[in-house]
């Protein structure tokens, strides 16, 4: 469900940018809400398929400096200029040549250095100091280890009587806005995104006027550990900023969940989420200024996911 | 009905039916998450021991699932050939299992055993199998299908061309599948996964491969991967679509997670049958994959193989063109490593196979499964031995649109020639037009997607 929700989102990236190259021109923050309603009313349509995970909407642009420059390898092309042109029109791996019937070295090392990042995206933990930068303390779920979180979603559903205890002790009770952060399936997610989406979110609820609770980070987290969050602090709405499934193109994308009045038994239905957050997605600060827009909107109609009208 | 025995000195009770068979299976996280798997090698020994013992008749007479309560049940059940089935019904699942093991039991005779069994009879003899016997069983069953073109003979390795695009852009799409035709891909089909739902962009993307397929005279045949109500509506607006698709589920709950039926399946059948632009007489692309009752809480306690032998029990009856298990893409709750991914690759390629089905396999993984490149070298190879019908062929593995990594345009000319296979013959005839390959080996021309521009 989880991936059904992100995949809602990555949809309507992906109509989006289809829009943007028709139209050749930078999309109004309406036509983003627009078309985030479109796809989640149709995707939450009785019957809506439970689909994949789509999150390559940013792939034309290279990730980070260390990206080689993406040039075909192909000695003797029948029409070069094609071959540029093939190779601006996706981001897939093409154009790569081949040593008999396997791929180059340099191409070779490219896809398992992208998985390397991957990989360590989902084994990494959150660097220290960026919770620091926003006095997070740590509660944990009852994930115990890595392998475990994996295997086990349900167990990343549930804090630890610790973290229970923890949140009593030093959060908010019933906030307005309760902001909370976890690593999921990605850490670096959390290390590339917060210093970007957390400020401008926290501006955004000032221009609206919302207070906010006691912020925290969830070791473990899978999305709906914010149902028990919601049953121990019983904020009025809930925004969870966590770390999605990692790609190749990008191993740092973050999504916001969020959802009015959480508690146990939500169906993923009553969560609104934006995802792609990174970037070269969704932008981390308007990310933030938008989700503050979306909680805003929450608060006044008392209500989440389908039955929130953007 | 025996459910009782003693392995190493220890005795062992169980319950029903769906606690042996689900205590039969090699280990997978899937069934560990459901609650559901043997606790220890052991108690799966001991599984297995009882399973070998019961009769066909035993699994029949004692439905996990009764027809009554499920619509997958029923077409199993009718589709069961009772002549056959009387036949054997008292056979144990190990008789079974040797016979089609057997020198005896040629390829006909598999053929015609298999339509007296039921997807869980089948599921069973699974069980009861190392990988190497589901290579040696599968390797022994030729199921070739014909849509514009004919695949799945010996001595065959097809491959779908997976041109998928972060945004569907209709130029893009096309890149990436000119240097898949360049590898000798596309056999299989040239099927795309789309971004965006709609009939629109379905007939777009029907439409742009139509007139590559055309301009190129390639034989093959064209597919967009969009739930089948959106399809159906860009077939009724005109879109040429010479296969169908639709994700497949073991029971009717999991089905209408999907958002289909039995009813919806049979008006699209019969749409294609009026409307389709291909030869047929096979029009059908199903995909499969374990786990996936389980994630939309439709599995019943029923283990996870025995769930996705169901599935081929729907899809058989709907002749399909093309049967794909995606095995590795549903997650580590399910497949947790590359032990357990190529363990469900060859059951599944089994399975299927026995069931009368074109089976194909997309060799992959995500990256949060305990996977690399190197299983899917190792686990292509034995499906490519195993004679499996077609594999899927993404740009260096990695597809930039589901985000998550196959086999490569190289490693499927790598299959073919280690293994000594071929592409279709009516493919691998374009080729040598084209100028691809000779003699069953790429050319020096082989590899430049500017050859299509």
């Amino acid at each position: 469900m989880e991936q059904q929700l992100d995949f809602l989102v990555d949809k309507v990236v992906a109509e989006l940018q289809k829009k943007l190259s028709e139209l050749g021109e930078k999309a109004p923050a309406q036509a983003v809400e627009q078309a985030v309603e479109k796809v989640v009313e149709a995707s939450m349509q009785p019957g809506a398929q439970p689909s994949v995970e789509v999150n390559g909407a940013a792939a034309f642009q290279s990730d980070v400096s260390e990206e080689p420059e993406r040039t075909a390898q192909i000695p003797n092309p029948q029409w070069k200029e094609g071959l540029d042109e093939l190779l601006t029109s996706t981001p897939a791996r093409i154009g790569v040549w081949r040593t008999g019937v396997r791929p180059l070295t340099k191409t070779m090392l490219q896809l398992r250095r992208d998985h390397a990042a991957a990989v360590d995206a989902v084994y990494g933990e959150v660097r220290q100091e960026v919770l620091d930068q926003f006095s997070l303390f740590t509660v944990e779920t009852q994930y115990d280890n890595t392998e475990n979180y994996l295997k086990r979603p349900d167990m990343g559903r549930i804090l630890t009587d610790e973290g229970v205890r923890l949140l009593q002790e030093r959060c908010q009770k019933k906030p307005q806005v309760q902001i909370v952060v976890s690593d999921g399936l990605s850490a670096s997610a959390v290390d590339a995104n917060l210093k970007d989406v957390l400020p401008s979110l926290l501006d955004s609820l000032k221009s609206y006027g919302l207070s906010c609770g006691t912020p925290f980070f969830v070791k473990g987290g899978r999305v709906a550990s914010m149902d028990h969050i919601g049953e121990v602090l019983e904020p009025e709405v809930l925004v969870m900023l966590i770390g999605e499934r990692p790609g190749l193109v990008t191993a740092h994308s973050m999504s916001a969940y969020m959802c009015y009045r959480p508690r146990k038994g939500m169906v993923e239905s009553e969560r609104t989420v934006i995802s792609n957050i990174h970037r070269q997605g969704t932008s981390p600060v308007e990310a933030g200024a938008h989700i503050g827009t979306i909680l805003s909107k929450m608060l006044e109609q008392k209500a989440s996911g389908v039955k929130l009208v953007l | 009905m025996n459910t009782k025995t003693t392995v190493l000195g220890q005795t062992y009770q169980f319950r029903d039916l769906k606690e042996i068979f689900a205590k039969a299976n090699e280990d997978k996280s899937g069934d560990q998450l459901a609650g559901i798997a043997a606790s220890d090698s052991r108690e799966r020994v001991a599984a297995k021991q009882v399973l070998a013992d019961l009769t066909l008749a035993d699994i029949r007479n004692n439905p996990m699932l009764p027809p009554e309560e499920d619509e997958v049940s029923r077409v199993i059940e009718e589709g069961i050939n009772e002549k056959i089935y009387n036949e054997i019904k008292n056979w144990s699942v190990a008789e079974l299992r040797e016979y089609i093991l057997s020198h005896n039991a040629g390829e006909n005779d598999i053929k015609r055993i298999s339509r007296g069994l039921s997807s869980e009879m089948i599921a069973a003899t699974a069980k009861l199998m190392s990988n190497l016997d589901l290579i040696t069983a599968a390797a022994k069953i030729r199921n070739v299908t014909h849509c514009n073109t004919a695949i799945g003979q010996p001595g065959v390795l097809a491959a779908r061309v997976q041109p998928n695009h972060p945004s569907d852009n209709v130029q893009g799409i096309k890149a990436a599948l000119y240097e898949g035709l360049s590898y000798g891909i596309g056999d299989a089909v040239i099927g795309i996964n789309p971004v965006i739902d709609t009939a629109d962009s379905v007939k777009d993307i029907l439409t742009m491969t139509k007139e590559v397929m055309n301009k190129w005279e390639i034989p093959t045949q064209n597919c967009v991967l969009a739930h089948v109500t959106t399809q159906m509506r860009a077939i009724r607006q005109g879109a040429p679509a010479d296969l169908i698709f639709q994700s497949l589920a073991g029971s009717e709950k999991g089905n209408n997670a999907f958002g289909i039926d039995v009813k919806l399946l049979d008006e699209a059948d019969e749409l294609m049958r009026k409307e389709g632009t291909s030869y047929g007489p096979n029009f059908w692309y199903f995909e499969t994959g374990q786990g996936s009752e389980l994630s939309s809480e439709a599995h019943f306690g029923i283990d996870q193989v025995t769930m996705e032998s169901r599935c081929y029990g729907l899809a058989r009856k709907y002749n399909p063109f093309i049967v794909n298990t995606v095995v590795g893409f549903i997650g580590p709750e399910y497949l947790y490593d590359s032990r357990q991914v190529i363990r469900a690759g060859l059951e599944d390629h089994y399975m299927g196979k026995l069931h009368g089905l074109p089976m194909g396999c997309d060799v992959c993984y995500t990256n949060h499964m305990k996977v690399d490149q190197n299983d899917m070298d190792n686990l292509g190879i034995l499906l490519s031995a195993a004679g499996v019908n077609f594999v899927i062929g993404v740009a260096m593995a990695d597809d930039v649109m589901l985000n998550y990594q196959s086999t490569s345009f190289h490693d499927i000319a790598a299959f073919r020639e280690v293994l000594g296979l071929r592409p279709a013959p009516a493919f691998e005839k374009w080729l040598e037009k084209m100028g691809i390959m000779e003699n069953g080996k790429l050319t020096a021309r082989a590899g430049d997607p500017t050859i299509f521009m």
